[in-house]
């Protein structure tokens, strides 16, 4: 049963994974992305991890993805030209050098998980293992300083990003001088 | 079939027949009815007593139109998106409690589908991807108007998402777990959490309209600049089911606000009576249906009496307002629960 | 039951996805996107071991990705909004203004 589920949503979040990478269409590949993510999530869960796909989707689905789906739309990069794929390929040399140095990590991974395979021996699960309460004491006790440096960077982030997003002297500048 | 199994079909069951086959049409008549009342005109009146059949003919009116689909369209997003607004719209429901934990052959159920630890978190993530309808039926529509509408809808969703769920915070720092029945059981010993988080109570309200796409924030389907926003490429049964995905984020929408800031499927001074358990189950089920259809009366009220905002005054209601404010109240639930008022 | 091995195999073959599609697209969103992709994989990898070793370290590294994942989302569209403004296109390999 387990089984069955994992491989659903494996499988479902390789293909997905794979229009996300080769798509022409950057709003398919983020639709695509919304799918990985849910389906990850679905594997948190098989993994005792509620909470975490919980904020999964909420946060990574429900949030972040439509900030990328905003930002293709506002700029109109779906169908467009801007994103440079509908041009002539490049040198081909380029790519295949890619792919032979994904192939030769991909090796590498697989020999690693290979040498570990067997050596995982799992309990069931247990309820308080799944409870968020310990998990909340572990981030406001022992790693309460990197949450503080998380909220810190975050601040950093909006910022930074509402600076460099801004139209620097156009006419929306002036107006929202004026309406200010 | 096991016994889990079977009671959590028949919650189900009980979930759907009143969203679907209750309150949609009772509500689109209603709406039209209010709506008639407010322009001070007679509304629908021909089928049935008072029009009450309106309804029945408008649901085989979207069955039996032809299904257009245009041809510039982007088909598959275009196909897919009634689906993406009523997937997360019929499944949200699954954490609402609606009532106290039944005996039935000695095995205690709790009356809420899914038992979860992260309730409300859960009912925040599924109703926060109801945007990516929005956004795949505007943008697959090769039309300005609805592009424009689905950038609309995904700031507007994203900016609201961020008070509403402080507003949700608030609620649960003195109960102190994401459980539902918890937050029902907690404002049965206390006042209803809509008297002591005005201010929570306050922004919810206004965000959940804005969540929900309903008049004054519906800006992504503005009839009267954008056509239809979104939808306007969409006819028959796949426009009807943007309509009742619409309908039913608002009735689960108001019932996590009832559950939340009016006491939960909780009628003051009444109990649900402790005889066999389908009545306490449908006893209580009526309370939390009472608090939704209120709620969705104040939808139709404020729908046909307040104008459309702007868009930059949205944006400036949304995060330099309505945020503040659910800071505040977060703050005054912080101190309140520390000093032990709450 | 499934083997924690299945897990690690599989966001070990979702990362060498994103991997390709960083290294060989030419369009800034889409590599940003397979950014995200391997970052996902991680957080698999992450809460994959939590499970294994009964350690909830794994679960808290995943919340601290998923912040800096939208920090990162964040200064990264604003900086494609900004370019874009300025050259009308995001296909990194015309953006060559600072090759020697």
């Amino acid at each position: 049963m387990q089984l069955a589920v994992f491989a659903l949503f494996a499988l479902l979040s390789l293909v997905s994974a794979v229009v996300v990478v080769a798509h022409k269409n950057a709003v398919y590949s983020t639709m695509s992305l919304v799918v990985v993510l849910v389906s990850s999530a679905a594997l948190f869960v098989l993994l005792g991890a509620p909470f975490i796909a919980t904020l999964q989707v909420l946060v990574y689905a429900g949030a972040i993805v439509v900030l990328f789906l905003f930002v293709i739309m506002l700029l109109n990069l779906g169908r467009e030209n801007a994103t440079g794929e509908a041009e002539a390929p490049r040198g081909s040399g380029q790519k295949w050098g890619t792919i032979l140095g994904a192939g030769v990590f991909a090796g590498t991974l697989l020999a690693l998980i290979w040498r570990t395979y067997g050596s995982d021996s799992l309990e069931p699960l247990q309820a308080e293992a799944v409870a968020t309460k310990p998990l909340a004491t572990l981030l406001f006790s022992n790693y309460i300083l990197a949450f503080e440096v998380i909220g810190l960077l975050l601040l950093v982030a909006v910022v930074a990003a509402s600076v460099v997003a801004r139209r620097v002297g156009s006419a929306g500048e002036a107006e929202a001088e004026k309406e200010g | 079939m096991s016994v889990d199994l079977t009671a959590a079909l028949l919650k189900i069951a009980l979930f759907l027949a009143f969203f679907l086959g209750t309150l949609a049409p009772i509500m689109v008549w209603v709406e039209r009815r209010a709506c008639a009342l407010i322009q001070d005109r007679p509304g629908p009146n021909r089928l049935g007593p008072w029009g009450l059949l309106q309804p029945l003919a408008d649901a085989l009116k979207f069955i039996f139109k032809e299904d257009i689909t245009p041809t510039e369209v982007e088909k598959p997003l275009f196909l897919l998106a009634p689906v993406l607004a009523m997937l997360p719209a019929l499944s949200t429901f699954v954490v609402l409690p609606f009532g106290p934990p039944i005996e039935v052959g000695g095995r205690v159920h709790n009356l809420v589908v899914a038992d979860v630890e992260s309730g409300v978190l859960l009912f925040l993530a599924l109703s926060s991807l109801g945007v990516y309808a929005l956004v795949s039926a505007g943008y697959s529509s090769n039309n300005k108007f609805s592009l424009l509408g689905s950038i609309r809808a995904s700031a507007q969703l994203i900016s609201y998402e961020l008070a509403l769920t402080l507003a949700v915070l608030g609620v649960l720092l003195p109960v102190g777990t994401f459980r539902l029945d918890a937050v029902v059981a907690y404002q049965q010993e206390h006042l209803w959490n809509a008297v002591p988080q005005a201010i929570g109570f306050l922004v919810f309200l206004v965000a959940m309209f804005a969540e929900t796409n309903r008049t004054p924030f519906d800006l992504p389907e503005a009839e009267s600049e954008l056509v239809a926003g979104y939808h306007t490429e969409y006819s028959a049964m796949r426009f009807a089911a943007f309509m009742a995905a619409e309908y039913i984020n608002m009735a689960a929408l108001s019932a996590l606000c009832a559950t939340l800031y009016l006491g939960g499927w909780k009628l003051p001074f009444l109990n649900p009576p402790s005889g066999p358990w389908a009545l306490t189950a449908l006893v209580s089920f009526s309370g939390l249906a009472v608090k939704v259809i209120l709620f969705m009366c104040l939808f139709v009220w404020v729908r046909w009496t307040l104008p459309r905002f702007r868009y930059d005054q949205l944006m400036r209601l949304g995060w330099k307002v309505l945020l503040p404010l659910s800071i505040v109240n977060l703050l005054w639930v912080a101190v309140a629960t520390l000093q032990g008022w709450m | 039951m499934v083997p924690i091995s299945y897990y690690l195999l599989l966001a070990g073959m979702l990362f060498i996805i994103g991997t390709l599609g960083a290294l060989t697209r030419r369009s800034g969103i889409t590599i940003f996107l397979s950014i995200e992709l391997m970052l996902n994989s991680v957080n698999l990898t992450l809460i994959a071991y939590s499970r294994l070793l009964g350690d909830r370290m794994g679960q808290l590294i995943v919340l601290f990705v998923m912040a800096v994942a939208a920090a990162e989302a964040a200064v990264g569209l604003a900086l494609f909004i900004a370019i874009y403004r300025h050259r009308h296109t995001i296909d990194l390999n015309r953006l060559n203004l600072m090759r020697w």
